[in-house]
């Protein structure tokens, strides 16, 4: 697990440049050693977290006679099975790391080496003899992968930093990823915040060569409609989707340093920790967040489960101040917009972990994703049942079950939910169908936008782009199915996996791991009827089938509640912006980076400052702005010296 | 400041984030531009009754009620008769 860098001239007069100056910037992912290779047009660098086989598992990494060699950030974890296979066919080993098990596959299978592995990954393979640099990225997106082409050079890295420290030219912010941020909460397909880099999606290879680039999809998520192992009975696919989560958790618990489990009391992290303590006598570690305000803290689930399994067990308890301090560093690490705070706390648990001795952490993240968790996926399925009888009285009526988890409900009065929901009631054939009312609230950020920039964006058409990259065969699959899709190549790839997930964890150095995203487990369950995902508006029925007995009853029967984190209020204190808060947000700062405009921003201010923005609208447009702004000034002026800490500029 | 001026005001820097009275007409349904949801309807609930002095009941609570500007303005007149 680590930050991986390289080069590749196309150009054989171009200069290489400083990989010393790009592996530097990613020692956050791995503080424990560094080397580089340089062969050839090609240099890749590791800056390593060392997980397993930490004394000989040092990279970059060489077969038997150095013809290809490979930088890893990740971990492979079914490296000791893919090892004995490899063997078996005659291949030599040198040391017991999981990275090496990439180079041999690759001699054995050539590209379709990925498809051998299971794992969360990004790698870099240079082929010495086909002077072929070839890029893969987990089926997933567990971890990234970013790249570009400039001066006769390819550069690739695993954080976009990385890039922009031999390449500042790089530093321009995409408009139209923008656009896309501030509907889908991200940017897609391979867009990123930055005109320029691109974002090697999950489930695919780039394979540089010759000076052209190919790129290959090797995994997708799909949602056939009646094929798989649709036969199976509910108690039949629970037995088997339990016997497979063991077997991730314990493929996922591999490691030659302890490992964690984070807890947030919900039944998906709780489900991990259960399956954990199953697969390994140890006493379970276990880490959570608490917060102060009871609308976020789920303290009391967690320490139920914690009992429960007799784990070891600390919080890190988070105040408001904590995230407005935290979240301007976030953003250096996020290297995009955000519209949440979540991910602060999570950034400054990690620190919490690291400090506890910990570099690993298992972590209940992508089981709404693949067992249809979220109350979105209800919300389309009550919208299309009233669609059928738009003048129905009491279709409308079951909004009522939506959302109960939030302070100021978007349902608490269903004279105006109803209004609200029931606006585009006839799209059902809009691919988006499930997402239109969540992109309508993230787009009340445009009111604030300067009109130059609203101009722009206006013009933008983000759905177009994201319906293009639908795969073929979308519309013939089931409603959830199609939800399903367009969540996870939204929300969770680019959003939880990697600013809430990847960024958050590597800030500190500690891996997250994520057993619910063993393909395994996702073909298992994408094979299966929507009945076994949502069954009326219960929501992950197969997996309570599966965790039955392993999770105490209150967890098992708990209504979602989705992790999140205090918003706007976390900016201020006794009334007033915290001062970076207000540096950035003054007219004049505004009017010289252009983003936004001076007097729709101050009156989005006096309603945070007042305690009056109550919806998430409000809240998702003040962090928007605020992180866009701080995007700005940390990779677009330089200024590294922004910090939330003790208020001042320093 | 009369009560048309003043909640119109309101309702275009609590909502629009701007003092430009061209945005938006009297007679327009709030909920059907987007400005007005569930939870902005509770703001407006709660504004009024703080800055008014009125208790809007349960079945006040209706886009009928406060789905315009001129309804708004209706409504806060008759509580306050």
């Amino acid at each position: 697990m680590c930050g991986i860098v390289g080069v590749l001239a196309v150009d054989a007069r171009a200069a290489l440049p400083d990989l010393g100056k790009m592996i530097d910037a990613l020692r956050h992912r791995g503080p424990d050693e560094k080397h580089d290779l340089r062969s050839g047009p090609c240099a890749l660098a590791c800056a390593r977290l060392s997980i397993i086989d930490l004394a000989t598992g040092g990279q970059p990494m060489a077969n038997e006679d150095e013809s290809v060699w490979a930088v890893h950030n990740g971990e492979i974890f079914n490296f000791v099975e893919l090892r004995a296979e490899l063997e078996r066919l005659g291949h030599r080993f040198r040391s017991r790391s999981d990275t090496e098990a990439i180079v041999h596959a690759y001699e054995e299978y050539g590209e379709r080496f990925v498809e051998r592995l299971n794992g969360q990954f990004a790698i870099a393979l240079w082929d010495v003899r086909r002077q072929r640099l070839v890029l893969a990225r987990d089926r997933v997106g567990v971890r990234p992968l970013f790249y570009t082409r400039s001066r006769g050079l390819w550069l690739f890295a695993s954080e976009i930093k990385a890039i922009l420290a031999v390449a500042p030219e790089a530093a321009v912010l995409d408009e139209l990823g923008l656009a896309q941020i501030f509907t889908f909460w991200t940017t897609v397909g391979q867009r990123t915040a930055f005109k320029t880099v691109r974002s090697l999606p999950p489930g695919h290879l780039l394979v540089l060569e010759q000076g052209v680039e190919r790129l290959e999809r090797y995994w997708d998520w799909t949602f056939p409609v009646g094929s798989g192992r649709s036969d199976l009975s509910m108690e039949e696919a629970g037995q088997a989707l339990r016997a497979l989560l063991l077997d991730a958790v314990r493929l996922q618990l591999r490691s030659d340093v302890p490992v964690g489990v984070y807890l947030s009391g919900g039944l998906d992290s709780c489900g991990v920790a259960a399956l954990a303590a199953e697969a390994r006598a140890e006493k379970l570690r276990s880490f959570s967040i608490t917060f102060e305000d009871p609308e976020f803290d789920e303290s009391a689930y967690q320490r139920t489960m914690a009992e429960h399994l007799g784990a070891q067990h600390t919080s890190f308890h988070c105040s408001y101040r904590d995230i407005g301090n935290a979240f301007p560093n976030l953003i250096w690490h996020t290297e995009t917009p955000l519209l949440r705070t979540a991910a602060a706390p999570l950034m400054l648990l990690s620190r919490h972990v690291r400090d506890s001795g910990y570099k690993v952490v298992l972590t209940g993240e992508g089981a709404d994703e693949v067992f249809g968790g979220y109350d979105l996926f209800k919300e389309g399925k009550i919208r299309r049942f009233w669609a059928k009888q738009p003048r129905s009285r009491w279709r409308p009526l079951l909004l009522a079950r939506l959302y109960p988890y939030l302070a100021h409900s978007p349902v608490a009065n269903r004279h105006f939910a109803q209004r609200f929901f029931g606006q585009r009631l006839e799209e059902l054939d809009n691919p988006f169908y499930a997402h239109l009312t969540r992109w309508t609230v993230t787009r009340g950020i445009f009111k604030i936008l300067s009109p130059e920039l609203r101009a722009v964006l206006e013009t933008a058409r983000p759905e177009e782009e994201l319906e293009a990259q639908l795969p073929s065969g979308f519309e013939t699959w089931d409603e959830l199915g199609r939800a399903q899709y367009v969540e996870i190549k939204t929300l969770l790839q680019g959003y939880l996996l990697s600013s809430q997930g990847d960024r958050a964890s590597m800030a500190n150095s500690v891996e997250g791991r994520v057993p619910y995203l063993d393909h395994r487990v996702i073909e298992l369950v994408n094979g299966l009827s929507p009945r076994y995902k949502l069954r009326g508006l219960r929501e992950k029925v197969l997996l309570r089938r599966a965790l039955a007995g392993l999770v105490p009853e209150r967890i098992l029967t708990r209504a979602k509640q989705p992790y999140r984190a205090p918003e706007c209020r976390s900016f201020f204190e006794s009334g007033k912006p915290l001062p970076y808060v207000e540096e950035l947000t003054s007219a004049s700062s505004l009017r010289r980076t252009g983003y936004f405009d001076p007097a729709a921003v101050g009156h989005l201010l006096e309603k945070c400052r007042s305690g009056r923005a109550l919806g998430a609208a409000d809240n998702m447009a003040f962090v928007g702005m605020l992180s866009t702004l701080l995007l700005h000034e940390r990779f677009l002026r330089g200024n590294a010296a922004v910090t939330g800490k003790s208020g001042a500029w320093h | 400041m009369a009560l048309r001026t003043e909640l119109r005001e309101f309702i275009l820097r609590s909502y629009l984030l701007t003092r430009d009275e061209s945005v938006l007409g009297d007679s327009e349904s709030l909920t059907e531009r987007g400005i007005l949801d569930s939870t902005g309807a509770l703001e407006l609930v709660l504004h009024l009754e703080e800055r008014y002095g009125i208790k809007v009941q349960d079945d006040e609570f209706h886009p009928d009620n406060l789905d315009s500007v001129e309804k708004i303005v209706a409504f806060v007149e008759r509580k306050r008769i």
